[in-house]
């Protein structure tokens, strides 16, 4: 092995490949979240659809979303043959254990399994759908386009959907409860005098952007009752 | 204060243990929970039984050899090593359970005795400084800032307890090393080898078995030393580093 390899096969190595994904799905978050507000603003989808085929059709997104998916593989990739790793590195368990560590710190594979499993569902149900499924279509300023805010609008008055996302975003907000500022140690930055402040943009991430997602789901199922 | 104990037992390196349970009456609450143990194995030995083997040296908190967890602590409720914690710690009546530290790189040798000569593999692969031997050089030759001084020697109150590997969930190693790697990196001995010894001492880390780090901050309670988390970060930090710009390929 060289030592490029050598560094990103190590544990350390494996940990700033998780953490410089995460930050990159984390500000992904941010983007898709703005994006997908427009779904609230109540004027039939116009604003929406509109967004939705430019991001279809630009090639710099294009760019960014297969980074995106190759990232969230990496991420996942990474995060389980550490696990793995650490389980390895316990074979015989304690009778009791009683740590002081944060709940969401000790169940970072079992928060993440259960977000990829919303990923799976949610990609087919939509990305899947728009790209490559039956759409149906809707002229807005007499351009003809695929009407997503109807699938949308559709998905979200099945209250086992909006259940299912809002539980999802749950746990994306535990997953970064720790995996914020977590990401920032993994990279060397421990520091008094930014890491109060990691720590305080951590929380108010981790709560107000699953917020803001959990947020769309919920508003959507109350205004087509 | 009379106690039931639960041990862990095992024979040796290859046996499987267990928890056996034991009693113990009329114990001082001033006694140190070493001196407890002391106390039954003196009535196992008078019964004709094996004594609990356990590890122990100095008895005051400096040597790092008492290890011992207990009712899923290492050394126990108090932040502090086994033989300075207290029988006044626990309550009359109460059930306490002795496990051995459990780590793939630190194998049972028996009952609570486990082998931590990983620790000193990972030292003798980057943990020291080459210094010319010779008359002791004068103290404050080289002048060193309070800061870095504070720093460098609190990192080096690491007694190498292995309670950090003990508390984590993956039995990762990465308190104690830093602890090393953070010490010498500071301070103007350590600069010859500073780069060769963070990846030397990483790479021996990860050959002996020891999990990954995931941030979570229990071995930083549980240290008797009150080793920081911080210093993991310069750790990582000192390794990419190096990784990036040192010459070994
Ligand atoms: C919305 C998608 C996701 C985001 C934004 C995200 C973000 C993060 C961040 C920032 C970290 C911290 C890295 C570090 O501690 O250095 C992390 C760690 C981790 N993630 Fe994710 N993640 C996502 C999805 C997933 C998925 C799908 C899985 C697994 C199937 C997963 C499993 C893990 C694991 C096991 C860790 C390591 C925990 C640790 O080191 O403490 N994540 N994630
Ligand atoms: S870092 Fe703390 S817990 Fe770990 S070996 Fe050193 S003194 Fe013991
Ligand atoms: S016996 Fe030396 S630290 Fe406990």
């Amino acid at each position: 092995m060289n030592w490029f390899t050598k560094t990103f096969t190590s544990t350390i190595g494996r940990k700033v490949i998780v953490a410089l994904t995460g930050l990159f799905l984390c500000l992904f978050l941010v983007v898709h979240l703005l994006g997908n507000l427009q779904l609230l603003a109540n004027d039939g989808g116009k604003s929406f659809n509109t967004y939705a085929k430019f991001m279809a059709e630009s090639p710099l997104i294009r760019v960014v979303s297969i980074g995106n998916f190759a990232f969230i593989l990496l991420h996942i990739i990474q995060s389980v043959i550490l696990t793995m790793q650490n389980r390895q590195a316990r074979p015989v368990q304690y009778a009791i254990v009683a740590s002081n560590a944060s709940w969401a710190s000790r169940n970072m594979g079992f928060l993440g399994s259960f977000i990829l499993l919303f990923i799976v569902g949610h990609l087919s149900q939509f990305w899947w759908q728009a790209k490559f499924g039956a759409m149906p279509t809707i002229a807005i300023d007499g351009v003809q386009m695929k009407d997503l805010y109807l699938v949308v609008h559709k998905a979200f008055q099945n209250p086992f959907i909006v259940v299912f996302y809002v539980l999802a975003m749950g746990f994306i907000g535990f997953h970064l409860s720790h995996g914020f500022q977590s990401a920032f140690q993994t990279l060397g930055l421990n520091h008094v005098k930014y890491t109060p402040l990691i720590q305080k943009l951590g929380l108010a991430f981790c709560i107000l952007i699953p917020l803001g997602y959990a947020v769309i789901p919920v508003m959507m199922y109350l205004r087509s009752m | 204060m009379n106690l039931t104990l639960k041990v862990w037992r095992q024979k040796n390196a290859n046996s499987k243990g267990e928890l056996k349970t034991y009693h113990v009456k009329d114990i001082s609450p001033d006694m140190s929970f070493l001196e407890m143990f002391d106390v039954l194995n003196e009535e196992l030995l008078l019964k004709g039984e094996d004594p609990i083997a356990f590890d122990h040296d100095c008895r005051e908190g400096i040597c790092g050899m008492c290890s011992m967890y207990i009712n899923g602590h290492p050394h126990g409720p108090e932040q502090t090593t086994t033989c300075q914690l207290h029988m006044r710690s626990f309550k009359d009546g109460d059930t306490i359970v002795v496990e051995p530290w459990r780590a793939k790189a630190f194998p049972v040798v028996k009952d609570l005795v486990v082998d931590r000569s990983a620790f000193d593999r990972i030292i003798q692969a980057g943990g020291y400084i080459s210094v010319n031997t010779g008359n002791a050089p004068d103290a404050n030759e080289i002048p060193i800032s309070k800061e870095v001084a504070d720093a460098a020697f609190n990192a080096a109150t690491c007694i190498g307890c292995g309670a950090c590997v003990a508390a984590c969930k993956n039995a990762s190693a990465m308190l104690f090393v830093s602890a090393k790697v953070a010490q010498l990196s500071m301070l103007p001995q350590g600069q010859i080898e500073r780069k060769r010894r963070v990846e030397q001492m990483v790479a021996k880390m990860d050959e002996e078995g020891f999990g990954a780090c995931t941030n979570t901050g229990a071995c930083a309670a549980e240290c008797p030393k009150e080793i920081s988390l911080a210093n993991i970060a310069i750790l990582n930090r000192e390794y990419l580093i190096a990784k990036a710009t040192s010459e070994y390929v």
